[in-house]
């Protein structure tokens, strides 16, 4: 499975060119031009199947290919590696987590002092990154020199699986699920001119969104992403908070219940005709789909409606537990239900333009 | 003065009504408004938050007839108008100012119909209490907040909600992505005018009226009314890239507290603010002085405001294609992004004196 490779590469944002050759291999077969921008991005094309009477409409559809990871800033003498965190990481999920390290994925643990010596406060305080080390097995700074140098890049260890019903968990399912789909989407003849853009550097400010954007100048934007899934913590929130009043809650998306529709986000007003065009379909062919929670999270299409004079743009995501952590899940029905709509959707964005 | 002195004479502080009199019913100002005050209000009234601008757009662009040789919305919702110029040697000059206003989006709505939302722009949710948000559809909510083990003294955002008097959720006549503005309706004290969006709106009728007075302009004017101006200036640059001006003049809001304990020393009547910097920009020094010496020519009244404490449409546009020379000038307004934004009569009458000054300039 294709999503299962994607999940397994490893891209730290700067750091893209596993997941990059693997999805090349991917276009190679089915796509009409393709390139590597500056930045790293895949700029590919596949034409119209139809030239129609109309001028050729562009459609840039992209996915970011960098995942949240960590730097090697410096080695210490006991052979221990210092890090930084590359993304949006929460500090209390890294000890004891294996992670790979550099081209040659060097296996590697973040430590933490055992609760046998951890007193009381110890163990209910978060341990900041910056005071964690990575554990090679190393004997010392020149043992740990020989495998790594200053400016690896390392990655969660998870291996990608299915589990449950119809669900899998992996590392970098954000984005690489959206990767995938693209991947699928390119499979396809569309009556209008597909720019499948794979972007860099998403995860640390959508800085390779914005050069694609203006080398493709395209007609409209549609960015498939994984977005935050909170049903399963609002439960455990909800169930916590049992002594103080809760507040009203409603999940930002729900796993199994359709791909998710932005209206909003923190950098986007979707364009209201293209998200219109996405949920009409999805009513038309009868495909579950769901809004996700207005004016939260953001994605590459916060800098790609900006670009040149305005892309109008609109975002489509498979909803993911836990993402940058070592294990996201997904819906795999809601995966197979985000390439339906996308697939069903995109001819429609010209005449929702022009309507 | 001691709250005490004050005390001492109430009568002369108090004027006495005749209770039964017209001047006492909300009818009586409006009509007394000019024709100017009468476009105003039109503008204040208008729905247009964020993202959500097409009726306030329309109105400018029924209000531009006659006044524009091009009117166009680009494919952000920015309405772009074209005044051509006589004579060659004219400039490209671009005027922008914002369409929308903050507001809030509804973000999920509870079993019981009442709905929580989030901000669109920089609205202070203290403001909100007791306040009303209007839907496109005309569907009112009104703030209301959360007691129950809630700190007084602070309030956020999640701990509001808008109540729209329906009894369950499926009788809410709005959806969740629903845009909402506050509403405050627009009067005139004297020259003091205030509303709902005022300022931003004040700008689009400077911008109106200046063309109005100007039977000739000596350079192709582009008026923008920029859209998604108030959730972080998204719209201005799309525009600057697509016109490639020679030199861009912003007119928006600036914040005057010229009111006890306030905190910026631009005050109302005063005269509009020529701006050095904002959070994201350093007005460009050609604009600055193309602003400066007009207002000394022509003895208009000016203040400067050294360090705006918002960003605007100018650093998108600034930053447009290789760099787009570009001012901006504040219209000085109290009470910024609440429902009662506080603007006055002679600061909105010289920024369009000062606007027709620049180009009416052939020698820019």
């Amino acid at each position: 499975m294709l999503l299962e490779k994607l999940s397994n590469a490893r891209g730290v944002s700067g750091d893209e060119s596993a997941v990059r050759a693997l999805i090349a291999a991917h276009l190679q077969k089915h796509v009409d031009e393709y390139r590597v921008d500056a930045l790293g991005n895949i700029l590919a094309v596949k034409r119209a199947s139809k030239r129609g009477a109309r001028a050729p409409f562009r459609i840039l559809v992209a996915a970011h290919m960098d995942e949240v990871g960590f730097l090697i800033t410096h080695i210490d003498r006991d052979g221990l590696l210092r890090f930084e965190k590359i993304g949006g990481i929460d500090d209390r999920i890294l000890p004891a987590q294996t992670v790979l390290i550099g081209a040659q994925a060097v296996p590697g643990v973040i430590g933490l002092k055992p609760r046998h010596l951890s007193t009381e406060s110890e163990r209910k305080q978060v341990v900041a990154a910056d005071a964690l080390r990575i554990d090679l097995g190393a004997s010392g700074r020149a043992d740990a020199q020989r495998v790594i140098t200053p400016g690896a890049y390392a990655t969660f260890a998870t291996q990608f699986s299915t589990f449950g019903d119809n669900c899998a968990r992996g590392k970098a399912l954000d984005d690489r699920a959206g990767c995938a789909l693209l991947c699928e989407l390119v499979r396809e003849n569309f009556p209008f001119d597909l720019y499948a853009v794979f972007t860099t550097q998403e995860e640390i400010g959508l800085r390779g969104a914005r050069v694609a954007g203006h080398a493709v100048a395209p007609n409209a934007a549609l960015v498939l992403e994984a977005t935050i899934c909170d049903d399963a913590s609002i439960r455990s929130r909800a169930r916590a908070a049992q002594s103080f009043p809760p507040r009203a809650q409603a999940p930002i998306t729900q796993l199994g219940a359709g791909p998710a529709l932005t209206l909003a986000d923190r950098r986007l007003l979707a364009h209201k005709g293209l998200t219109r065009a996405i949920a009409e379909t999805a009513r038309a062919e009868k495909i579950p789909f769901q809004y996700k929670q207005p004016l939260v999270g953001s994605t590459d299409a916060g800098i790609l409606h900006r670009v040149r004079g305005g892309v109008p743009s609109a975002v489509l995501s498979v909803p993911a537990r836990y993402i940058h952590s070592p294990a996201a899940v997904i819906s795999l029905d809601d995966f197979q239900n985000a390439l339906k709509l996308a697939r069903a959707a995109l001819p429609k964005f010209a005449d929702a333009l022009d309507a | 003065m001691t709250r005490k002195e004050t005390q001492r004479a109430p009568a002369a502080h108090f004027p006495t009504f005749d209770l039964a009199s017209a001047s006492l019913s909300d009818a009586a100002p409006s009509a007394a408004l000019t024709p100017f005050q009468a476009l105003l209000k039109r503008l204040s009234a208008a729905y247009g938050p964020s993202g959500s601008e097409d009726p306030v757009r329309e109105l400018v662009r029924a209000e531009l007839k006659g006044l524009a040789d091009q009117i166009r919305t680009d494919a952000f919702g920015n309405l772009i108008a074209l005044r051509k110029g006589a004579g060659s040697g004219r400039k490209k000059i671009m005027l922008a100012a914002p369409l929308d206003e903050i507001g809030v989006m509804v973000t999920f709505i509870d079993a019981r119909g009442f709905a929580r939302f989030d901000l669109l722009g920089a609205v202070n949710p203290l403001t909100l209490l007791g306040a009303r948000a209007q839907f496109e559809n005309g569907a009112i909510g009104i703030f209301g907040r959360e007691t129950r083990g809630a700190p007084r003294a602070e309030i956020e955002t999640d701990a509001l909600f808008l109540d729209l008097g329906a009894a369950a959720a499926d009788a809410l006549p709005v959806q969740v992505g629903a845009a909402a503005c506050l509403t405050g309706e627009f009067r005139a004290a004297d020259n003091f005018l205030y509303g709902k969006a005022l300022g931003g709106r004040a700008s689009c009728a400077v911008l109106l009226e200046t063309w109005r007075r100007l039977k000739r302009v000596a350079h192709d004017v582009y008026c923008v009314f920029t859209v998604q101006s108030a959730v972080g200036a998204r719209g201005a640059g799309a525009a600057a890239f697509a016109l490639q001006p020679d030199v861009a003049f912003v007119v928006a809001p600036a914040s005057a507290q010229d009111f006890p304990g306030g905190n910026s020393n631009l005050a109302l009547g005063q005269g509009p603010a020529i701006v050095i910097q904002d959070q994201d920009m350093v007005a460009s020094a050609a604009a600055r002085q193309i602003l400066l010496q007009t207002a000394r020519r022509a003895a208009l009244p000016y203040q400067i405001q050294a360090r705006a404490t918002h960003g605007g449409d100018g650093a998108p546009i600034q930053a447009a294609r290789e760099g787009i020379v570009t001012g901006a000038l504040g219209l000085p307004v109290r009470y910024l992004h609440t429902p009662s934004e506080m603007a006055h009569a002679s600061d909105i009458e010289n920024t369009i004196e000062l606007l027709c000054g620049v180009l009416s300039n052939k020698t820019l």
